[in-house]
């Protein structure tokens, strides 16, 4: 078998188990509705984890996610409660100064060939810092356009509600997978994340492509956000803080190597899916801190990140013994 | 055959990094339907023409002609648009995806707006076919060997290029039978009229399947021949050539060879780099290692400092058996080694020149042993002195010191550990003639003071100047050894392009 695919099956095994011992223990968590909150309850994460994906297959790291999600929460609260601009404008609003931040942040690590991990920490300072310069406070959202997202949903056979941003972020990840798979732009970012130099001596445009991940990335997590101040129907400047840490988790859970160049974006939605899995287990329990979420996550990081070491040795010892041979 | 046109030539071709001439006026012209050798070696020149001939370089004088018509290369794309293809040395493909994406990406089959899978494993099926490869070309890249990947290489440039294809040393990771597959590509491509660009240092490659010869040394053009015409050893003496013209006649001949040696090395070898060899030193004798690039010279110097470990053999000192497994064995048995690369292996550029001498000795004494700052200053001004480094101060980053000075530093360095066995691995290559003559009137001391040394040189003559014996090394094995009288630099040449009898499978 290709041991590209291990850690994804790794991946879904874990998800697997976790999912049937959540269900031993409560067998009212094999219902259609833990299923939907699973998707809603993890929508905007989900959807920035897609836009990761992407930006650590291209070899690179993107720490403003965050900031960003918390940024274009602040901004649609204010644009719509303070200056009464219609949702839809809004989101374009957002959107767009989010694409162009991540847009300048692909600029500057292609061209000033900085670190992405300084850019977008510096990014993450600046977004954070905007939101502050718009407002400390938290600012509801009370909107009839808001109101109509918020109660759109299709009920499933047994009660579950897959809500509007519960299906967007599925749309979101099959988006994803089709430019992985089936775009020249998902060909270039697996060869950017391969070997930059191979791949702009075959002839890849290594500018373009990370500036289009880049931007992407910043779009996703101004949806992300966009999602989020759905969910939440407020803009706090302290929201979501540490979620690109979240979401970067869900990444390497879901098998995508940190060094780039290999992964699947399905495997991220797997990654996002465990972690709802632990979040919701708590819930169930009751009795347990909600930090064992993060207890849970660092030790599965742990082992993932083991275990794709361990992979990446036996392929290596597998190239010599047959060039050798 | 002369006035055939030449398909990519280029003129008076100049390029300087930083003060220092890489190029330096050559010409160069590849006609149709030849497979033209360019050799050199290390630092001859050979990689900075071929950047310049790919578009990766921009040459500060000179011209690029593409069938006699004067072209400016802007970078690779353009390059590989004007018809010229190439395979770098180490196989410029993505691992990390199928056969099919390596041989397609960028200009994969599209449908709807999307890549065309299907159609572009059936083009990459049909396209190996030709090179009688047949591969699961939606597998992985990184599942076939360095011979296969380098053929998809070549059949991805010749597909894109289609008249000038250059090979950086294609057969360096390839075995016998994997070379011959190559080259009947490379035959085949030739008699479909594309002129071949191949550089290897491998002579005996150079005259089963090149036509032409061009040689390069020191950045200049050492000369162009028809391989027909050249006899082998003509050709090491193109690369090798007489440059060294310092007044240091050998003294060493007439030394007597020391009974006692201490440093025996029986049998050590490794696979795919050095086959095994025997080698005992002894106290006041300097050894000279004579070879073309990639005759297994440095993986000598490598397996006898424990930077690469051997598969076979042992190690006495003093008649003890000792084990060295890691660099730090080996200068715990008072072993000193001065890298080939001094740039990227020897010194740490932004240390000062102090940092930098203190370095081993430190390393030597430990982690909680410090060398007081009057120690590391004492030390430092002692060597400054004894070695003559030449620098404004001892707290200058030793980047901005000549090449000849930073080299005396590295020795400064070894020599600071009081070391009983020095390598010195291409101790003159990249600086000044009297820092040449330096370096070599302090091999001459060291061993004068009881020192042993290995020293390697691709400069016959300054082998010839310093050494009481000569290894002389070929196909990383060694080949013969000479001592007294018969060291001259014809013996020694001879030696070098001697046939390799029952050419190793």
């Amino acid at each position: 078998m290709n041991t590209r695919l291990l850690p994804l099956c790794a991946t879904l095994l874990i998800c697997l188990i976790a999912y049937a011992a959540c269900v031993f223990q409560f067998p009212a968590m094999f219902s259609t509705r833990v299923a939907g909150n699973l998707l809603t309850d993890n929508a905007f994460l989900g959807i920035a984890a897609v836009g990761m994906t992407f930006v650590i297959l291209s070899g690179g790291i993107d720490l403003s996610v965050g900031s960003v999600i918390a940024f274009t929460g602040v901004l649609l609260a204010v644009l719509i409660t303070h200056y009464g601009v219609h949702p839809l404008i809004a989101f374009a609003i957002a959107l767009l100064i989010t694409t162009a931040f991540g847009a300048s942040m692909g600029a500057i690590i292609h061209y000033l060939e900085v670190p992405s991990f300084i850019v977008t920490l510096a990014g993450m300072f600046l977004a954070r810092g905007m939101c502050f310069v718009m407002t400390t406070d938290s600012i509801p959202i009370d909107h009839p356009f808001y109101t109509a997202l918020q109660g759109l949903f299709y009920r499933l056979p047994g009660g579950g509600r897959l809500t509007f941003i519960g299906c967007l972020m599925v749309l979101v990840f099959l988006v994803g997978i089709v430019v992985a798979h089936f775009s020249k732009f998902g060909s270039y970012i697996y060869a950017v994340g391969g070997n930059r130099t191979s791949a702009e001596l075959m002839g890849v445009p290594v500018a373009r492509t990370t500036i289009g991940i880049y931007a992407m990335s910043g779009f996703l997590s101004g949806l992300a956000g966009i999602v989020f101040s759905l969910y939440t129907s407020a803009g706090y400047s302290l929201a979501a803080v540490g979620v690109e840490l979240d979401t970067i988790a869900a990444v390497v859970i879901g098998g995508t190597l940190l060094t780039g160049g290999v992964g699947y974006i399905a495997g991220t939605f797997i990654g996002v899916i465990i972690q709802g899995i632990i979040q919701t287990y708590i819930v169930f329990d009751g009795t347990l801190s909600s930090w064992w979420t993060k207890i849970v996550v660092g030790v599965l990081l742990f082992s993932f990140i083991a275990l794709q070491r361990i992979l990446v040795f036996l392929s290596l010892k597998r190239t010599t013994a047959t060039s050798g041979g | 055959m002369t006035d055939k046109p030449g398909l990519l030539a280029v003129e008076g071709i100049s390029k300087s990094f930083v003060g220092f001439k890489a190029l330096d006026g050559v010409d160069f012209t590849v006609r149709p339907g030849e497979i033209h050798a360019l050799l050199g070696e290390n630092g001859a020149g050979k990689s900075t023409l071929i950047k310049v001939l790919t578009g990766v370089h921009q040459p500060d004088a000179g011209v690029i002609k593409i069938d006699g018509q004067p072209v400016a290369m802007r970078d690779t794309q353009h390059a590989q648009h004007l018809g010229i293809g190439t395979v770098y040395q180490e196989v410029n493909l993505l691992p990390n995806m199928s056969v099919a994406d390596n041989l397609f990406i960028g200009r994969q089959p599209m449908r709807f707006g999307f890549v065309n899978r299907k159609l572009m494993e059936k083009q990459a099926l049909e396209l190996l076919a030709q090179y009688d490869l047949h591969l699961d070309v939606s597998s992985d890249l990184s599942r076939y060997s360095v011979a296969v990947q380098q053929l998809v290489a070549i059949a991805r440039a010749v597909d894109m290029s289609g008249r000038v294809l250059v090979l950086d040393e294609p057969t360096a990771s390839l075995d016998r039978h994997e070379t011959e597959i190559l080259f009947a590509i490379l035959r085949q491509l030739r008699a479909r009229g594309f002129g071949i660009v191949f550089i290897t240092h491998f002579l005996d490659q150079v005259y089963e399947i090149c036509d032409r010869v061009t040689v390069l040394r020191n950045g200049k053009l050492a000369g162009s021949a028809l391989t027909a015409e050249l006899p082998k050893i003509d050709l090491v003496s193109l690369m090798l050539g007489r440059a060294l013209a310092v007044a240091t006649h050998n003294t060493r001949h007439d030394r007597p060879v020391p009974a006692i040696k201490p440093f025996s090395f029986k049998g050590l070898g490794r696979s795919r780099s050095i086959a095994p060899f025997d080698l005992d030193i002894g106290e006041g004798e300097v050894i000279g290692m004579a070879g073309l690039l990639g005759s297994g010279r440095t993986e000598t110097a490598k397996i006898l400092f424990g930077i690469d470990a051997a598969d076979t053999g042992h190690i006495r000192i003093d008649g003890h058996p000792v084990l060295i497994r890691t660099p730090q064995d080996a200068v715990a048995c008072g072993f000193g080694l001065c890298p080939e690369d001094r740039k990227s292996d020897g010194i740490i550029g932004d240390l000062s020149v102090r940092e930098n001498i203190c370095l081993a000795l430190q390393a030597q004494k430990g982690w909680f042993n410090r060398l007081s700052s009057r120690e590391q200053i004492s030390l430092a001004d002692k060597f400054v002195k004894a070695l003559d480094i030449r620098t404004t101060d001892i707290e200058k980053p030793i980047k901005f010191l000549s090449g000849g000075n930073q080299q005396k530093v590295i020795l400064a360095r070894w020599l600071a550990t009081n070391p009983r066995f020095l390598i010195l691995d291409e101790p003159t290559r990249g600086i000044d003639v009297g820092a040449h003559a330096e370096i070599i009137a302090l091999i001459n001391r060291l061993c004068d003071d009881g020192m042993a040394l290995l020293v390697i040189s691709s400069e016959i003559e300054e082998i010839v100047a310093y050494s009481t014996r000569v290894i002389v090394l070929r196909d990383r094995a060694h080949r013969g050894e000479i001592s007294g009288d018969d060291i001259t630099t014809s013996n020694i040449m001879q030696m070098i392009a001697a046939e390799s009898e029952g050419a190793s499978a």
